[in-house]
């Protein structure tokens, strides 16, 4: 008799320390998925933010007006055979 | 005595007086025990709802819409978090100066938002403002007004704009396909949103996690077999001519050849997909996919490729077209000049509509139609392109002549520029036919030999003198390149007939002719400039996109003497 309620008691504590622990664990998860979150909108940012620098409008605007180069001409290109 | 009757009465009262208190605090005790049983045990499960209800709510995790890229990893379309503003109209209880703080924040009207909030206090749900910075998000959450909650959602942003519009499309402020590639394939890249249990506070901020119900699966990435380099080359292009020729619509599809992928496809008039108030039905359409048109003489090359596969016709076979008109049934057949007697390899190249009249009126009444049916015409080309138009093709061979030879230069029938370059990078590979993908292949699809490799590899000699002086299209030449192609100049259907002076100028080829690479077809549609031929107003964008394509792609030229540089052998400059 003794036994069992000795069993329920730390049963019941397992039960309450289990579900404690689950918790903490999930809000530890919820803190990383909302870093991984923040990590993502950086990472998105910077992506668009790549896009709209290398934008092959832009590069060709650059490399006309600011770098003045053009375009290979026919007698400029060496071809290997 | 008096003194002992005063000490005798109190002391039976204090025999009373005691045990009534005593009875009354037990009865109260009972009470509160009762009590307690009845909400810990008889009224807990309504209890504990009630409360749950209050602070424990179920959220939905949104799930991140997979990312869609060019053939080589480049982004065209990317999720990024951001937060909606919504409130709970029943909690929200602010001052007009609060009210006033949260307007300013966001961009809004005080009094509208006053007024949008007090029309809708019955309600527990009112969005505020969706798909703001979440640094913003942030900033509504400090002024800590109840009842004011974020919302986390994902925002589409296209970083190639305009110049990938049509084919990637758009999705809606729900983050659901709504056009292009977004659409048809929206089940692949949307995920499923997951869900968990948090409590909340009274000002509906979550203060804690409890539990995951759902883990939110995110969608799959997508990649394209669009080129964003090619793309860009395309749009600018026709852009341009776009403008010079003063167009109502222009197309333009660049097709892999060696495996029916679609490289580049771009349209005009075009639009940004990251602003959606610009959108409408007019802009939207992918016409390359979705609108057919006659393709006039761009035809030619498959009825001439039903010649020679019968056997009757050979490239030195003469036709003599006369002085360039010619009478079949009640219609009046027309060449823009008399050419004489020509072979039909000159019939290409010159365009002459009286020459495939009358081949098409020699052969068998279905001879000509099976071809098409064979490549494609008035069948869907099977992407999945949501709108895809399938063409009008007669559903039998026609009998009469005047149809028969109709059918032959293109009119009486009707094909989407997709249609058309799957049918041009056709005769590209020897008539081996391969379906058209928008996505990036990872291994050949299945292909069908549809035109012998005979007859497509004559009709591909022909098509290189168009672009030959002499020919209709010296503009679509590359220098470098051997460029075979065709052009055409369709007159529009209209109302009763045929439009005076609305035309289609088309130009349809591929390069290099020795191997070919790249098919490509250029639609101009009402081109009211100056000029209106084929080979004046679409072989130019053809001849541009086509040469800055090979290019980019590190295709060897198979011209070197047009291409007139300096040409060494290796083993010369070691």
């Amino acid at each position: 008799m003794s036994s069992l309620s000795m069993a329920v008691l730390v049963s019941a504590i397992s039960v309450v320390y289990v579900k404690h622990q689950s918790r903490r664990l999930f809000a530890e998860s919820q803190e990383l998925l909302r870093e991984a979150d923040r990590l993502n909108v950086e990472w998105n940012m910077l992506q668009l933010e790549q896009a709209a620098w290398s934008a092959h409008g832009r590069i060709e605007r650059l490399a006309r007006d600011r770098l003045k180069m053009h375009m290979p001409r026919r007698t400029d290109a060496v071809v290997l055979k | 005595m008096l003194r002992d009757a005063q000490y005798e009465k109190p002391s039976t009262a204090a025999l009373w007086r005691p045990a009534m208190l005593l009875l009354v605090f037990a009865v109260l005790g009972c009470v509160l025990l009762w009590r307690a049983v009845d909400l810990q045990v008889l009224d807990k499960q309504f209890l504990q709802g009630q409360g749950d209800a209050r602070h424990l709510r179920v959220v939905e995790i949104p799930a991140h819409r997979g990312v869609i890229a060019d053939r080589n990893g480049e982004p065209l379309a990317i999720s990024s978090p951001v937060s909606s503003v919504w409130v709970n109209p029943k909690e929200f209880i602010a001052g007009a100066a609060d009210t006033a703080r949260l307007a300013r924040l966001l961009d809004l009207e005080p009094r509208l938002l006053e007024r949008r909030i007090g029309e809708r206090a019955d309600r527990e749900f009112l969005y505020i403002k969706r798909h703001v910075e979440p640094d913003l998000g942030e900033q509504v959450m400090a002024l800590s007004l109840p009842g004011v909650a974020l919302q986390h959602e994902y925002r589409r942003f296209y970083p190639a704009g305009e110049v990938t519009a049509h084919v990637v499309g758009f999705t809606d402020i729900d983050d659901r396909g709504q056009e292009g590639v977004e659409l048809a394939y929206n089940d692949w890249l949307q995920g499923d949103p997951g869900a968990k249990r948090v409590v909340r506070d009274r000002y509906g901020r979550i203060v804690d996690d409890v539990e995951s119900l759902r883990e939110p699966s995110p969608g799959k990435p997508l990649r394209l077999s669009i080129d964003r380099r090619l793309q860009y080359l395309a749009y600018r292009e026709l852009k341009a001519a776009a403008a010079e020729q003063r167009v109502r619509a222009a197309s333009l599809v660049l097709l892999d050849v060696t495996t029916g992928e679609v490289l580049a496809m771009v349209n005009q008039p075009g639009y940004n997909p990251n602003n959606r108030a610009e959108i409408n039905g007019q802009v939207a359409r992918n016409r390359a996919v979705t609108d057919a048109y006659e393709p006039g003489s761009t035809i030619k090359v498959f009825s001439v490729a039903a010649a020679l596969e019968s056997g009757r016709f050979r490239p030195d076979s003469v036709i003599d077209t006369g002085r360039g008109y010619m009478q079949v049934g009640s219609y009046t057949i027309h060449d823009s000049r008399a050419y004489g007697k020509i072979d039909v390899s000159t019939l290409i190249q010159k365009s002459s509509n009286i020459g495939i009249a009358k081949i098409a009126l020699e052969l068998a009444p279905e001879t000509i139609w099976n071809l098409y049916a064979r490549l494609g015409f008035g069948m869907p080309v099977g992407t999945g392109f949501p709108g895809e138009a399938v063409g009008l093709m007669p559903s039998r061979p026609p009998q009469r002549p005047a149809e028969r030879a109709a059918l032959a230069y293109g009119y009486g029938l009707s094909v989407t520029p997709l249609q058309l370059a799957s049918a041009y990078a056709t005769i590209a590979a020897d008539g081996v036919r391969r379906p058209v993908s928008f996505l990036a292949l990872e291994r050949a699809m299945a292909e069908e030999q549809v035109i012998s490799p005979v007859a497509a590899r004559q009709v591909r000699a022909m098509m290189e003198t168009v672009v030959a002086d002499g020919g209709t299209a010296p503009q679509a030449r590359v220098p470098g390149y051997r460029v075979a192609g065709k052009t055409g100049t369709a007159r529009k259907a209209a109302a009763g007939g045929y439009a005076e002076k609305a035309y289609l100028s088309y130009f349809a080829g591929f390069a290099p002719a020795s191997k070919p690479r790249l098919a490509m077809v250029v639609v101009l549609d009402e081109p009211s400039a100056q000029y209106y031929y084929g080979g004046r107003v679409a072989a130019p964008v053809f001849s541009r996109v086509m040469g800055g394509a090979l290019r980019l792609l590190n295709v060897p030229p198979d011209d070197l003497p047009g291409l007139g540089s300096y040409v060494a052998s290796v083993g010369a400059l070691r």
